[in-house]
Order: C-alpha cells, then sequence, then structure tokens
C-alpha cells in the first residue's frame, strides 16, 4: 500500500516551513531512519527521518518550495510492484481529535449577598484547659500523631540527637528512635525530595526545615514534585506529607534569614498552607496537617515558640483547614490577620478601643484554603478592612485580600480596603532599622483611623 | 571496586543465553523503537504537542535493567520516559494516549510525554526537571527499607543530570543509610547539545560515588546482556542490603534530544556509524539468526506483530476523547 509522507512539525509551535533540500529521488529505496530531506523552521534547519520503509514514488513538493504547511503530503512511497501513477489524491491531513463537553467553571457569587461566617468555636464549652507554650503544642501534635501511625516520621538537620535548633523535637527520639526520628546532613535540596520520594512510596513524612529560609534550597521539589504529581498522574499518586519550621522574622537575624513565604507557598495549587498564631491553633492544626492526604506548608514563628496560651485538655484535638478564628468581636471595622501579624493586630485593637473604635479581629490560620465567608460576613458588619501581613507588599496576600473583598463586597464598604505588609525591602541588621522594616500596631492603628476617618 | 567491561565477554558473545530469553529481548526493544518512530510521526502530524523526547538508539538499557527486576521493584527517570514505561510493561495504548493528550492516557491527558506514572506497575514518572528524580528515587528506596521488604529502586537519569548538585547529596545520604537503590546513568554522551567532553574533566561519571563509598561500574548499553549482567550484579547488591550501586549505561541515542532539535552538535556520520556498527537490536537479531535460534521469516512476523501493536496504540491514542473539560478541576487535592 502506498505510503504518503507528510510536511512534519518540527517545533512545539511549527506551522509551516521551507522544504530545502531532498536527499532522496524517485525511484530510491527509503529505510527507516534514513534522513531523506532537510527542512527550515523559523528557527533552525532539521533533518527529517524517514519512518516507513519502501520506494519513493513520487515526489509531490519539489525542493526549494517554501510555506509548507504542517500535513501536506511532500512525498508518496510506494511497496514492491506499485507504480506511483496508481496513487489518489492526498489524503485529509491528521482529523482533529473528538471534542469533549463544554464545563463550565466554578461560578463566583456576585455581591450583595449576605455572607455567613463559618467561625465557630474549636472546643465544646467546659473542656478543660492547660497552659503550653507554641513549642509544646507542636511536639504533642507530632508525637500523638507518630503514636497513632508508624508511618509518620519526622526528617530534618539537628531533629534528633541535638533534639531541634529551636527545640521543638525534644524527646522525640528517645520515644520513637533513630528510624523515625531522622537527622540528615546540611542538604536540604536532597533530603526534601528523598523526603517526597518516601511519600510517593507510601510514608507520611514530616520535614522540619531549620527556617524556611533554608527551603528555598529546595522549592523545586516542594512545589514541581511534591504539589504537581497529583494532578499530573492523573490522581494516582501524591505526596500526603508536612513541610514545617519557623518562617518570617526573627529577631535581627538580617536579610537571608528572615523572610515571610506564606504569599508564595499559598499561589501554588497542590499545596496546603498553614500559619497559626496561638499553641492551641498549632497543636489542632498540626495533627490535621500529618493526616491530611496532600502536601502541607506549616509556617510557624521562632518568636511564638516560647509564648504560652490555654490549650483544651483533650486526648485528640484537632481544628480543620478553612476555618477561621475571631478573636475579638468589633462593630467598626475588620482586622484580618494570620500568624505572628494577629499579635499586632490584637494589640492595636486594644489601642483602638481607648479612641472607642471597635475593632474586629480575624485570624485566617490557615492560607490555602482560605475562609472568605468569615472575612465577608464581618466586611458586611463593619464596612471596614485592614489586612495585616508581615510580608513583602509585591504580590501579597493582603492584596489579593483586598481585591476579593472589594469583588464580594463592594456595596458594602465605607472606605477603600487597606493592605498594610512590612516594607519592601531586604531586612536590615540595626535594631532601629529593622523594627521600621516590620509592621506595628501603630501603624495598624494608624490605617484604621484613616478608614474610620477618625 | 569499579571495573570496566571488557568487549567479548560471555554475555555479549550470547553464548549460555536461551532462545526464548533472546527473543523475549527482541520484541521487547523493538516494540519501543517502533513506538518512538510512530511517537515521531504523529509529533509531525500535530497529533502529539509541546516537548517529545524519543528513546530510539538507547532500547538496550531499559530492556536490560528489567530483565533483572523481580515483581514490587521500583523505577523513576526523567522526561525521556517512554522506553522505560513500556519496558515495564505499561500498556502502549495508555502511553500513546497520553502523548496526544487524551482521556484514555496514563494521566488522563493531564501529564504528556513527560509525566506519566503507574502505581500498578510501580513506575514513578516521568519528571521534567532535570536530575530532580534521583533523590525522590533514593525516597522511594527509603520507604521500601522503612517497611522492611527487599524491593529496590531504579533510579535513572542522564549524563546531564549527573551535573546536578542534588544528585550528589543524594549519593551521600543513599549510602550514608544504606538505601536500596540502583542510579542507572544512561549516558547517551549528549546533555542536549553539549558533549560529556565539554561539560567535565571526569573520565567517568560512575567512578564519582568512589567519593561517597558507592562501588559503581561502566556497562555497554548497546549490548541488552551486558546491561542485564551488570543489572543483576548491582540488584545483588542491593537486596543484600549492602547500600546504593551506580550503573553507568554507555549508550547513544540516534534523534535529537527532543523533537525540535536540529541536531548540529555532531555529526551526520556519527549517528550513523552508531546505528551502522552498535544498534541494540541489530546486535540481538544477528545473535538470534547466527545462533539458529529464528529464521529471517520468523523474525519478520515479529516485525509485523509489534507492527500491528504500535498501529492499535497509534488508533487507540487518536479516537481517545479529549479529557472533558471538568476535569481541568480534578485532582488538584486528594
Amino acid at each position: 500500500m502506498a505510503t504518503e509522507i507528510l510536511m512534519p512539525a518540527l517545533s512545539p509551535t511549527m506551522e509551516e516551513g521551507t522544504l530545502s533540500k531532498w536527499l532522496v529521488k524517485e525511484g530510491d529505496d527509503v529505510k527507516s531512519g534514513q534522513i531523506i530531506a532537510e527542512i527550515e523552521t523559523d528557527k533552525a534547519t532539521m533533518e527529517f527521518e524517514a519512518v516507513d520503509e519502501g520506494t519513493v514514488g513520487k515526489i509531490l513538493i519539489p525542493e526549494g518550495t517554501s510555506g509548507v504547511k504542517v500535513n501536506t503530503p511532500i512525498a508518496v512511497l510506494v511497496e514492491e510492484g506499485e507504480s506511483a501513477d496508481d496513487i489518489k489524491a492526498p489524503a485529509p491531513a491528521a482529523a482533529d481529535a473528538p471534542k469533549a463537553e463544554a464545563a463550565p467553571a466554578p461560578a463566583e457569587a456576585a455581591a450583595p449577598v449576605e455572607i455567613v461566617s463559618k467561625a465557630s468555636p474549636d472546643w465544646p464549652e467546659g473542656t478543660p484547659m492547660k497552659t503550653i507554650t507554641v513549642r509544646e503544642a507542636l511536639r504533642e501534635a507530632m508525637a500523638e500523631e507518630m503514636r497513632a501511625d508508624e508511618n509518620v516520621f519526622l526528617m530534618g538537620e539537628e531533629v534528633a540527637e541535638y533534639q531541634g535548633a529551636y527545640k521543638i523535637s525534644q524527646g522525640l527520639l528517645d520515644e520513637f528512635g533513630a528510624k523515625r526520628v531522622i537527622d540528615t546532613p546540611i542538604t536540604e535540596q536532597g533530603f526534601t525530595g528523598i523526603a517526597v520520594g518516601a511519600a510517593f512510596g507510601g510514608l507520611r513524612p514530616i520535614v522540619e526545615f531549620m527556617t524556611f529560609n533554608f527551603a528555598m534550597q529546595a522549592i523545586d521539589q516542594i512545589i514541581n514534585s511534591a504539589a504537581k504529581t497529583l494532578y499530573m498522574s492523573g490522581g494516582q499518586m501524591g505526596a500526603p506529607m508536612v513541610f514545617r519550621g519557623p518562617n518570617g522574622a526573627a529577631a535581627r537575624v538580617g536579610a537571608q534569614h528572615s523572610q515571610d513565604y506564606a504569599a508564595w507557598y499559598a499561589s501554588i495549587p497542590g499545596l496546603k498552607v498553614v500559619m497559626p498564631y496561638s499553641a492551641s491553633d498549632a497543636k489542632g492544626l498540626l495533627k490535621t496537617a500529618i493526616r491530611d492526604n496532600n502536601p502541607v506548608i506549616f509556617l510557624e514563628n521562632e518568636i511564638l515558640y516560647g509564648r504560652s496560651f490555654e490549650v483544651p485538655d483533650l486526648p485528640d484535638f484537632t481544628i480543620p483547614f478553612g476555618k477561621a478564628r475571631i478573636w475579638r468581636e468589633g462593630a467598626d471595622v475588620t482586622l484580618v490577620s494570620w500568624g505572628i501579624s494577629v499579635g499586632h493586630a490584637l494589640e492595636a485593637a486594644d489601642k483602638l478601643a481607648a479612641l472607642g473604635i471597635s475593632a474586629e479581629v480575624i485570624d485566617l490560620r490557615t492560607l490555602r484554603p482560605i475562609d472568605y465567608d468569615t472575612v465577608l460576613a464581618s466586611v458586611q458588619k463593619t464596612n471596614r478592612a485592614v489586612i495585616v501581613e508581615e510580608g513583602f507588599p509585591v504580590g501579597s496576600l493582603a492584596s489579593y485580600m483586598a481585591s476579593v473583598i472589594m469583588e464580594r463586597a463592594f456595596d458594602y464598604l465605607d472606605a477603600p480596603v487597606l493592605a498594610l505588609t512590612g516594607k519592601d525591602v531586604p531586612m536590615p541588621y540595626a535594631a532601629n532599622l529593622e523594627k521600621l522594616a516590620l509592621i506595628t500596631s501603630d501603624e495598624i492603628v494608624e490605617a484604621v483611623r484613616k478608614v474610620t476617618y477618625r | 571496586m569499579a571495573t570496566r567491561k571488557t568487549p567479548e565477554t560471555e554475555a555479549q558473545t550470547g553464548a549460555n543465553v536461551s532462545k526464548e530469553e533472546l527473543l523475549e529481548y527482541y520484541r521487547e526493544m523493538l516494540l519501543i523503537r517502533r513506538f518512538e518512530e510512530k511517537a515521531g510521526q504523529l509529533y509531525g502530524m500535530g497529533l502529539i504537542g509541546g516537548f517529545c523526547h524519543l528513546y530510539i538508539g538507547q532500547e538496550a538499557v531499559v530492556v536490560g535493567i528489567e530483565a533483572a527486576t523481580k515483581e514490587g521493584d521500583k523505577r523513576i527517570t526523567s522526561y525521556r520516559d517512554h522506553g522505560h514505561m513500556l519496558a515495564c510493561g505499561m500498556d502502549p495504548k495508555g502511553v500513546m494516549a497520553e502523548l496526544t493528550g487524551r482521556e484514555g492516557g496514563y494521566s488522563k491527558g493531564k501529564g504528556g510525554s513527560m509525566h506519566m506514572f503507574s502505581k500498578e506497575k510501580h513506575f514513578y514518572g516521568g519528571h521534567g526537571i532535570v536530575g530532580a528524580q534521583v533523590p525522590l528515587g533514593a525516597g522511594l528506596a527509603f520507604s521500601d527499607k522503612y517497611k522492611g521488604n527487599d524491593n529496590v529502586t531504579f533510579a535513572y537519569f542522564g549524563d546531564g543530570a549527573a551535573n546536578q548538585g542534588q544528585v550528589y547529596e543524594t549519593y551521600n545520604m543513599a549510602e550514608l543509610w544504606d538505601l536500596p537503590v540502583i542510579f542507572v546513568i544512561e549516558n547517551n554522551q549528549y546533555a542536549m547539545g553539549t558533549s560529556v567532553k565539554r561539560s567535565t574533566k571526569s573520565q567517568t561519571l560512575f567512578g564519582r560515588g568512589v567519593a561517597y563509598g558507592i562501588p559503581g561500574e561502566q556497562v555497554d548499553g548497546m549490548d541488552v546482556l551486558a546491561v542485564k549482567a551488570a543489572a543483576q550484579k548491582a540488584v545483588a547488591h542491593c537486596r543484600a542490603g549492602k547500600g546504593p550501586y551506580i550503573l553507568e549505561v554507555m549508550t547513544y541515542r540516534y534523534r535529537g534530544h527532543s523533537m525540535s532539535d536540529p541536531a548540529k552538535y555532531r555529526s551526520r556520520e556519527e549517528v550513523q556509524k552508531m546505528r551502522d556498527e552498535r544498534d541494540a537490536i541489530e546486535h540481538v537479531r544477528d545473535l538470534l539468526l547466527t545462533g539458529g535460534h529464528a529464521t529471517d521469516d520468523d523474525l519478520k512476523a515479529i516485525d509485523k506483530d509489534i507492527k500491528a501493536v504500535v498501529n492499535e496504540a497509534a488508533e487507540f491514542a487518536k479516537e481517545s476523547p479529549e479529557p472533558a473539560l471538568s476535569e481541568l478541576w480534578t485532582d488538584i487535592y486528594a
């Protein structure tokens, strides 16, 4: 049977090209893999190999022809006993793929619609409470989950024998042994890749970064390998694991150790992102993160590690993702924050109360997914919003949240939504400059006075 | 520790290799070659888009390695992955339909040529960032050691990836923790357009393992029997709990780095010489014919069977519908 040789596409973008040279002539025998022509694309001259074997029956497009469209028949191969004259008119080019049914993208509700907050108490009234630090809360969460599931293990620099650079993993080596509490060499990209591979293999790793600043060495493995594999595999396999460690500025550790990565990770589909403020949230959310079947970025804060909070004294206490916490109810303005900035917002709310302004303080707690409903319900009540974020201003979560409020609650707003962030500078070392670079409760007070016109 | 293969070993002459075994290798290598030729053709017709990296010329590597595996062993590789999938028994239809971006593909059309997976066949991708699959492979081996079974993982990468830092971070930890991982360096001489000589002064790539205490050897990758023999040795080392092993398999790709490679970094004569003198499929074909294991007609019949399998895969890949538009929003979270 005669076979048509079609003008090939030789790059992802090629639509037509020049048939610059034939390396065979009519009557020649052609073997599979033999180079039969040179074709010039917009980028380069490429060799064109035969796929099928046979004799060149007819050359349909002479060399030197330009503007030959992809899939145009350029020659015909015939088998023994066939003649080129038997060849019929060129067959149509490759058929288009069968088309799939159109499905609409998920629709966003248009304003104004009364939105109901999802916020609700995290534990029943009358639950016995205990006071522990954020550090102890994180340790309890890991220990409880490691007791419950032997596939959970902890890996990182100085997590075992040193007992943790920030003592989060203190005592875990003694309880769980060196098989499950693993000291790594200083090799973030390598051990992160190994942990992601272990998750593909059915384990549930917890990777501790000494700080998230060091995770930049490993960010390819976090995003390209951990976050995207479930999608790329059509749902066959993913990475159930937790990446945790301190994030953001500590105190006078300079530019390379002081960045807040919340907005970076929160922009990635396939990741979940958690940034707790209190000890109860640290514990309840870390337990949820370890049980989650997806890669979870868990952003802690060194300054918060030693702070004490009340935590419910329950044997198995978890907090679901995607549920904000209302720390303080108010009527005049909504302050939205997460992580250490919640502390600044609460401090600002006290100062504002002294000025006669009642601020509602919302802690998002998880940044992917985000509980928009609780924020929007609050804005519908207060009609004003200030968002407070530790990180840089450009591409911030605060500006994204401001746009969501504008889009979904525009008719409720009595003032522009303000996004307050860290300053647009690398973190300086000098004490006075560092203070200036970070967000303060006084700046929040100023912003609120602006939007309340008081 | 390190040895270089001398030519004309028992393995290479085919002595003591059964007819069935030789025929099996012939079939598997031919399937990969015909499949890749068809993929190249479908790419030329615009049915396959984006990047498409063909395995033609390197067939003996995966077929030889797979001959040393058992059920439960894992494999992971880079973006030049079609051969690995066919060699571990994945369905040519599912692979080709992924290349055309259709619902019947292994990733429902959402992965493409570079990103396919099969839990059933323990194939863990299909990774597009050069070298990233190496720590992932060590991680798979970590999971088997943690669970206490005797499975091994094959982490394939090229001579180009061999210069990535994470490969050496992984060597260090794999040996430190005695992970059952075999690093298979497919040295096809060119990292895209940069020859090995232009990228390193190291005499060998497997020799870099010495710095970490990992044994290894160079293997003739155009000889499926030599690859199998070396793989068996590496597997025995790993399964015995002695830690990782490196195989530097010397091979050659006949086609460009990807479909849009004008191949100006090497001469046409160099490629032709390899095809004429060292072709892995021709080698087994010779062993079959000269050993009296098969006739020309027997081999023609096999060729015909393979062609039918590949054509069936291509037809399936054309007929399978594009994924439903609702698929855009699925498989983001488990």
